[in-house]
């Protein structure tokens, strides 16, 4: 079994508004090994990105608080370092993509003069030199004609291209976690397919280990090696992917996976889980998925541990209770 | 069988203006010849990438925004010629639910208000009583309780508020229904609930819908018959299973081999294209897949392709598809 | 059962959320509470004045304040506290006069400049240049020559000037509100250009109206003392802020009461609606409110 590379452990996170405090996170627990691409999935607002950018420390305080919980970074633990630490770790050792490449790129400076700028923060390089580098991580990402790229300011690009430049940025400082954010999520189907590719392909040549968050179970089976599955605030699955996807085991992961409309069959009626995600208000306090669970017993107004159900494969459902009884060690 | 609604030849280009006094300097097309039909109880997807038209399409339709060329049949009878009263009681028979739950509903109107004021507008409720009534029964149909009637759109779910946008759209009883994309903000979850509302509401009513997606996998799931289109103009249409079966032309086989599919022993090959969509602004002359297209031939760069039918001999719905590998009557 | 229904009516539920998220913030309460004091000390003036407000008692002179005369009196033997809360009243008329009107009319051409847009949108905002291009002191002078100057004028000097600022910050949120997405279903439903405006636009654009209305409130009060001040407003005796400091100018040196109350006034009155609009402004932004 390869090293971890990144540990959260026990992460809980709060947001205060108006009607209250929201649980976001509630004593999440992940592990990353070195050279993986592990996905996290689950639907909108169930805190996916919430736990990717605490890993960077990006949560907004106010109204954000992490509440408990360490994340250690090669045993190194990230919510404990000093500014200075923490821009160490942004960038050289930790890099992020988001959803919307737009809003991440500035349109007032052209993509040389940004992808430059990231370049020389890092590494000491004079301009021709960064010039250079630059053209080569344009190249690498595909796309034609990088020399003409770099003159052109982020609206002169299409979704998929700036994408890729921002592919290109974050991986130029040779990171060892990359955390992607629905990177493709704003993309049409077929770019989805080539930047999807490429991103596989890079992270691979560089043995980059990725944080792959999506909500499209499509894109998990075709990119990632091991998933984390979460449902309001909770991670309630974690398995290798194709364990995942030959038996899932939790309720939800099960109820999702019938969600979802495939392309190779025809089906009459779509199977859906019926009811609503709960308030991160007032949730219920144990399994949170209580209410809309076909299998709910009084047992369940517990929060159930991780129980093992196969080789790495872990699941947060008393169903699964069993004396052999075993916290994810890894 | 007649259809409900019938698009013939549809254009709309849009000037883009700049410079100084705001010449139109250059024409984005939009759409370019699209034509398509709806019978009654049938739905027709419409897939296509971002920007390949197909909003403009459905606004052209209900008139949202005014077509260039081209006629659009409501039950025989042409719409484009209508103005003031006569439009509005064509309205009455056309509906459209829109893609983002969030902003199309009025977040300053209650529920009742929402869906009820077509009915206040058209003057077809003698009460606000009735009105209350009627909306409340439809609220029952769409999956909503009346006990949610005097709230607000942002004290409802993404799922929920797309329930209201079709108890809103239904509350005319029309003919037709335009969805434009009425999924694509909403979890896989609660999509399935909405497919399955949207497929039951035409079993038990027999809708026309027009179903416009960029996903492939959702049209095929409501569709009967599905239309491809590609920067402005349909490449290919058939039957829901001929196109799956049998898809023509080399841009479907793209968009089918690029959805990623939810089966990790099957790792496909996901960059099948290379290269973007093309700019609506710069067509490429001839085919206007060329640049893309792997099976890109001499003829492609400068003749465009003609409509080819190349369903089995017998079959009752043609399959169209707009590629020169398919001209001299080539069938699969 | 009136009062039990009124109370879950949707728009009561609203209304209460505001006033407790209102409630958290310390200055918001703060403009609140100053603007409520001002609102009962101007209607219940009559009660509150220890004295007739131009009652002239000429042994009385420029009094210092004392236990009988709170803020003094003036050169004629006023008491200054009864003018000071009459004044509050006319301050408090005008600015509401000034703000409804203003308010309405320019919500009013905004939202249909905003929502038809093309030729008549720009016609009519190019009309609402021209009016805002005017100073109100420019042009309540021209008026106070025309008219003789008086409260009236100012007043209406205040409201033109006053109309294009709502008109154009309503045209702006009209033309944000005419491309979403329930625009384009209200037109399928088949509802005519004014039925969208009075029930699409216009609701959507009434919290910054209010924001607006709030904070130009002090503004217009500032105006129209200042166009008191300088003569061309209210006419003493009238116990308005501006023209009770404009006359007390000349015995500041010696009888600091005299101008000193009235600015006070005027001073709390503005900070109090700033604040309050600030307030609002936050509260109502929807963005916040989720
Ligand atoms: N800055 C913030 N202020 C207040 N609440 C926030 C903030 N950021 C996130 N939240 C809340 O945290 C919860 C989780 O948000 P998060 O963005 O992590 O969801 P997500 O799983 O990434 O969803 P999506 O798939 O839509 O991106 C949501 O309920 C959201 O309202
Ligand atoms: N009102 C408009 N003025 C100018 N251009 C427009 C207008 N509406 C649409 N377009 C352009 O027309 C083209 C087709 O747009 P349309 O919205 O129909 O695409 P779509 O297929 O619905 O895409 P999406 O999947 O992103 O919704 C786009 O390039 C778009 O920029
Ligand atoms: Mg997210
Ligand atoms: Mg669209």
């Amino acid at each position: 079994m390869s090293e971890i590379l990144l540990q959260i452990q026990d992460l809980s996170v709060e947001f205060s508004g108006y009607r209250g405090i929201a649980k976001v996170l509630d004593r999440v627990s992940l592990s990353l090994r070195a050279g993986e691409i592990f996905g996290v999935v689950g639907e909108t607002g169930c805190g996916k990105s919430v736990m990717a950018k605490s890993v960077l420390r990006l949560i907004p305080e106010p109204p954000g608080r992490i509440t408990s919980g360490r994340i250690l970074l090669r045993g190194e633990d990230i919510l404990q370092a000093d500014n200075r630490r923490l821009r160490t770790i942004r960038g050289n050792l930790v890099s992020m993509i988001f959803q919307e490449p737009m809003s991440s790129l500035n349109p007032v400076f052209t993509v040389g003069n940004q992808m430059r700028e990231v370049l020389q923060l890092h590494r000491p390089l004079d301009r021709h030199a960064a010039e250079t580098t630059c053209i080569d991580l344009l190249r690498r990402v595909q796309l034609p004609d990088a020399a003409s790229i770099l003159a052109k300011y982020p609206h002169e690009l299409s979704g998929g291209m700036r994408q890729r430049v921002m592919i290109a940025m974050a991986l130029s400082c040779d990171p060892d976690l990359l955390i992607a954010d629905e990177p493709t999520t704003a993309l049409d189907v077929t770019v989805q397919g080539q930047v999807l590719a490429i991103l596989t392909r890079l992270t691979k040549e560089q043995g980059v280990t990725v944080l792959f968050i999506t909500h499209d179970m499509g894109v998990v089976a075709q990119t990632c090696n091991r998933v984390a599955v979460m449902y309001a605030g909770h991670v309630v699955e974690v398995a290798e992917v194709t364990s995942l996807f030959a038996a899932p085991r939790h309720p939800y992961t099960k109820g999702l996976m019938a969600c979802i409309p495939t392309i190779d069959e025809d089906r009459e009626t779509l199977a859906s889980i019926a009811g609503t995600v709960p308030e991160l208000i007032a949730p219920p306090p144990g399994c949170r998925f209580i209410a809309r669970c076909p299998h709910a017993k009084a047992v369940c107004n517990e929060r159930p541990g991780l129980f093992s159900v196969g080789p790495d494969h872990f699941v947060a459902c008393h169903l699964y209770r069993s004396d052999r009884r075993q916290e994810e060690s890894t | 069988m007649n259809p409900v609604i019938d698009v013939r030849h549809l254009v709309k280009h849009f000037p883009l203006t700049g410079g100084l006094l705001g010449r139109k300097i250059q024409l984005l097309k939009a759409v370019d010849g699209v034509s398509l039909a709806v019978a009654r109880g049938e739905t027709l997807g419409l897939v296509g990438e971002s920007g390949s038209g197909k909003s403009t399409v459905g606004n052209c339709i209900l008139r949202l925004i005014e077509p260039d060329r081209g006629d659009i049949l409501l039950a025989g009878q042409s719409i484009l010629t209508l103005t003031g009263q006569e439009l509005r009681r064509a309205r009455r028979r056309m509906q459209m639910v829109f893609q983002d739950p969030q902003s199309s509903l009025d977040p300053r109107m209650t529920v009742k208000k929402i869906v009820g004021y077509p009915l206040e507008v058209h003057g077809l409720a003698a009460s606000s009583a009735e009105i209350a009534d009627r909306v409340a029964h439809l609220l029952q149909e769409v999956g909503l309780s009346s006990d949610h009637l005097d709230r607000y759109p942002h004290e409802f779910s993404g799922g929920q508020r797309q329930r209201i946008g079709i108890a809103r759209a239904l509350i005319t009883e029309p003919d037709f229904i335009i969805f434009d994309e009425p999924t694509s903000a909403l979890d896989v979850s609660v999509q399935a609930q909405i497919l399955n509302l949207i497929k039951d509401l035409q079993r038990r009513h027999g809708y026309a819908y027009l179903f416009i997606s960029h996903d492939l996998t959702v049209v095929r799931h409501i569709s009967h018959r599905i239309a491809v289109m590609y920067l402005g103009t349909l490449v290919e249409s058939a039957t829901r299973k001929e196109l799956f079966d049998h898809p023509a032309h080399p841009y479907t086989l793209a968009l089918l081999a690029s959805a990623p599919k939810p089966n990790p022993l099957l790792r496909q090959e996901l960059a099948v294209l290379q290269g973007d969509p093309p700019s609506p602004v710069q067509v490429p002359p001839g085919c206007r897949f060329h640049p893309r297209c792997p099976h890109a031939m001499e003829i492609c760069r400068d003749t465009e392709p003609e409509q080819h039918n190349i369903s089995p001999t017998g079959a009752a719905s043609p399959h169209l598809v707009c590629c020169h590998l398919y001209r001299e009557g080539h069938r699969r | 059962m009136a009062i039990a229904t009124l109370r879950h009516h949707p728009r009561f539920r609203e209304l209460g959320l505001t006033v407790k998220i209102l409630g958290r913030n310390p200055l918001a309460v703060a403009g609140g509470i100053i603007i409520t004091a001002m609102i009962l000390l101007a209607t219940f003036a009559p009660l509150l004045a220890p004295f007739d407000p131009i009652g002239i008692s000429l042994s009385d002179r420029l009094k210092p304040p004392s236990g009988n005369h709170f803020f003094g009196t003036d050169e004629m033997g006023r008491d200054i506290f009864s003018r000071v809360l009459y004044g509050a009243r006319i301050s408090m008329v005008i600015g509401l006069m000034v703000v409804g009107i203003a308010g309405g009319l320019g919500t009013l051409i905004g939202a249909t400049a905003g929502f038809i847009g093309g030729r008549i949108d720009n016609f009519i905002m190019r009309l609402m240049d021209v009016m805002l291009s005017f100073p109100s002191l420019v042009l309540a002078m021209a008026l106070a020559a025309a008219m003789g100057p008086s409260l009236t004028s100012a007043v209406f000097a205040v409201t033109v000037v006053m109309i294009p600022k709502f008109a154009r910050l309503v045209r702006g949120e009209a033309l944000a509100v005419r491309e979403m997405p329930y625009i384009a279903a209200a037109r399928v439903s088949g509802a005519k250009n004014g039925w969208i405006i009075l029930h699409h636009v216009i609701p959507n654009c009434i919290s910054t109206v209010i924001v607006l209305g709030t904070l130009t409130l002090g503004d217009t009060i500032l105006v129209a003392a200042s166009l008191s001040f300088i003569g061309l407003g209210a006419q003493p005796p009238t116990p308005e802020w501006g023209a009770m400091i404009s006359v007390g100018r000349k015995f500041l040196m010696d009888q600091w009461w005299y101008a000193t109350f009235p600015g006070l006034f005027i001073l709390v009155t503005v900070i109090g609606f700033n604040v309050l609009g600030d307030a609002l402004r936050d509260v109502l932004d929807p963005r916040i409110r989720r």
